[in-house]
């Protein structure tokens, strides 16, 4: 971290706020670059980016409504889903086609939606699965455990400072299947940890979550970012949204209608008609305006 | 009514040849099915394929027993990839799908009269397939019979060394799935896409476990080519895997001693009431069976105890039933 900044959240900031905020624009530092990805499921196009750039280090919202495409990116990015057409690059590097474990490896971890705890394995090795290059996961090197203890070892502390850190470490002998919804969304997130990711992308990680169990998620995505892991989410929620992200991507119908600063974007007539519709406070002017500064709050 | 005959010769089978056969099958299932989820319905074409190597490296060809080893271990790996290289990329059900067809296809191919030089055709191979086996036999020339187990001499030999196959095979199966391999195909039995986005090659350790079941599973036909000196196309239909799958469940899938308390409980119980049955037919106790029944009531009969297993113990003998409770969410 450089000397004049406090934190990472601040140095993304003051980074950021040089960019210029439209759709595409290129960034100073970018970890991740797409160029016209394109997807699409017989007649509809479900995602047409032309061009984006998440910038290193800091934390970049994919928003949108329903249907706009952000998690069907996010499985093309992550190699989950093929796309028709596209390039993009991780760390300068092209990836495009690159199997999804691959990419896992080299340093781009996602997590789901619909939360994939392994529910008939124990937390602890729900954890110790996160962690790469491991020797005992060679078939033949599996069967002498002096191979790989002291391996495993290692990866049991990691895995147990991870777990005290997201308040899992009452769970560690658990059933994954035995945890809370909320849980297994911090279960999964810290397995993420283990790999030690470059880039983390969560897809919708508060989905499902208690009010109470979102601060303290919030609060570990902001770790994240101090670590100097790169954060790219999708989210619904736009309170939270605006609370942690240093930059937000707005997608509708498949494109990159918006970028910028969380303030900047909210007050975009085009999220806004995207959001709401392109001619929502025709007839109903008050009410428009009500949602419109409800939406730029 | 002899209640000393039917117990000895109940335990005689359910510690028996076809016992071993069963439980070496359905060590390879728990491989595949209970640890990694692979829903391989064909476990009876990789029996098969032991037998036959044994049947056409001896018989047809002449050569070694030893020799034969080794080619039922590189032909069920062969099966395997054949198998795998294009439906583990798929859901499971695929593989099930495709599987159960070709242990058929596999069946009706080796029975078939195109090659019935060198695979005998319908009528199999049958000669002098164990003899290099039976030769080792260091048992006393003598030998009659053990107290209470009626096996004869050379029968006892093969016992001996299936069980220690069976011993071999389950510190192999424990040995692995108490690794970090294991805990990547049981990450995998839960969520595919999970463990694919913590960065393992998944179709990698699917193609593993299927080769190591399918393998282990040939040696189970190894052992009934040697121990019944013949190989018969016609003994390899699905009904085998499917009492595999019976033994796995009744002992408990996902458990290193399930195929093997499967296994002897299975066999104890059909022919247990098969020997019963047929005494008691005979005592005048039941009359309104015959004797020919028999072979049919005793599998209704198991039928009849496999549903009460899964109504009122889903989990198998040795499983846990909060963690089977888990999966339902």
């Amino acid at each position: 971290m450089p000397d004049n900044f406090d934190s990472r959240a601040e140095q993304a900031k003051a980074v950021l706020a040089s960019v210029d905020p439209r759709p595409g624009v290129p960034k100073p530092d970018p970890i991740l670059v797409a160029d016209h990805v394109r997807r699409s499921f017989g007649g509809l196009t479900a995602v047409n980016v032309e061009h984006v750039e998440i910038q290193r280090g800091a934390i970049t919202a994919l928003i949108g409504p329903n249907g706009a495409g952000k998690t069907t990116f996010f499985n093309l990015i992550t190699g989950f889903d093929d796309a028709n057409e596209g390039k993009w690059t991780f760390n300068g590097r092209q990836v495009a086609g690159t199997a999804p474990y691959r990419l896992a490896r080299i340093g781009m971890v996602r997590t789901f939606q619909l939360t994939k705890a392994l529910s008939r394995m124990t937390v602890i090795d729900n954890m110790r699965l996160g962690a790469k290059n491991q020797t005992g996961e060679r078939i033949f090197a599996a069967i002498f455990p002096f191979l790989w203890k002291s391996q495993e070892k290692q990866i049991d502390q990691r895995a147990i400072g991870l777990l005290e850190r997201f308040n899992l470490h009452q769970k560690v002998a658990d059933f994954a299947g035995s945890l809370s919804g909320g849980q297994r969304k911090l279960l999964e997130m810290a397995r993420a940890l283990m790999s030690d990711p470059e880039l983390v992308m969560l897809d919708e990680p508060m989905a499902g979550v208690n009010p109470a169990l979102k601060q303290s998620l919030l609060g570990h995505i902001k770790a994240i970012r101090e670590e100097g892991t790169t954060v790219l989410f999708v989210e619904h929620d736009m309170d939270m949204v605006h609370d942690i992200s240093d930059w937000v991507i707005v997608m509708a119908q498949g494109q990159v209608i918006a970028e910028g600063p969380p303030d900047t974007v909210m007050k975009n007539q085009a999220v806004i008609d995207a959001y709401l519709g392109a001619h929502h406070d025709s007839n109903l002017t008050e009410s428009g305006e009500a949602l419109t500064e409800d939406g730029a709050r | 009514m002899d209640w000393g005959f039917i117990l000895t010769q109940t335990t005689t089978q359910a510690i028996g040849i076809t016992a071993i056969i069963y439980i070496l099958a359905a060590i390879g299932l728990n491989v595949q099915f209970g640890y990694a989820g692979l829903l391989n319905f064909g476990q009876v074409m990789f029996v098969a394929a032991g037998s036959y190597a044994v049947g056409v490296i001896v018989l047809t060809f002449d050569l070694s027993l030893w020799l034969s080893i080794l080619v039922a271990i590189i032909v069920a790996t062969a099966l395997a990839l054949l198998l795998g290289i294009p439906t583990l990329r798929l859901r499971a059900d695929y593989l099930a799908i495709v599987t159960i067809a070709a242990s058929e296809l596999f069946r009706l191919s080796v029975r078939s009269i195109a090659f019935k030089d060198t695979l005998g055709g319908a009528q199999g191979l049958n000669g002098k397939l164990g003899q290099q086996f039976h030769d080792t036999n260091p048992l006393p020339a003598d030998f009659q019979s053990l107290p209470v187990l009626s096996w004869t001499r050379q029968d006892l030999w093969v016992v001996i060394v299936g069980w220690l196959l069976i011993a071999a095979f389950t510190v192999l199966v424990w040995l692995l799935v108490r690794s970090p391999w294991g805990r990547v195909i049981k990450g995998i039995r839960e969520d595919e896409d999970a463990v694919v986005s913590l960065g393992k090659n998944v179709f990698v350790y699917k193609m593993q476990a299927l080769i190591l079941g399918g393998i282990i599973a040939a040696f189970g036909g190894i052992v009934w080519a040697v121990a019944k000196q013949s190989v018969q196309p016609d003994t390899f239909q699905p009904d085998f895997t499917f009492f595999a799958y019976t033994i796995l469940l009744l002992g408990g899938a996902a458990r290193v001693f399930g195929p093997i308390v499967g296994g002897i409980i299975f066999w104890f119980l059909l022919a247990g009431t098969g020997e019963f049955l047929g005494q008691a037919i005979q005592a005048g106790w039941i009359d309104f069976l015959q004797a020919t029944d028999v072979g049919n009531i005793r599998f209704m009969l198991m039928g009849a105890g496999l549903i009460a297993l899964m109504v009122f113990r889903p989990q198998g003998i040795f499983g846990d039933r909060k963690e089977l409770a888990l999966d339902a969410r």
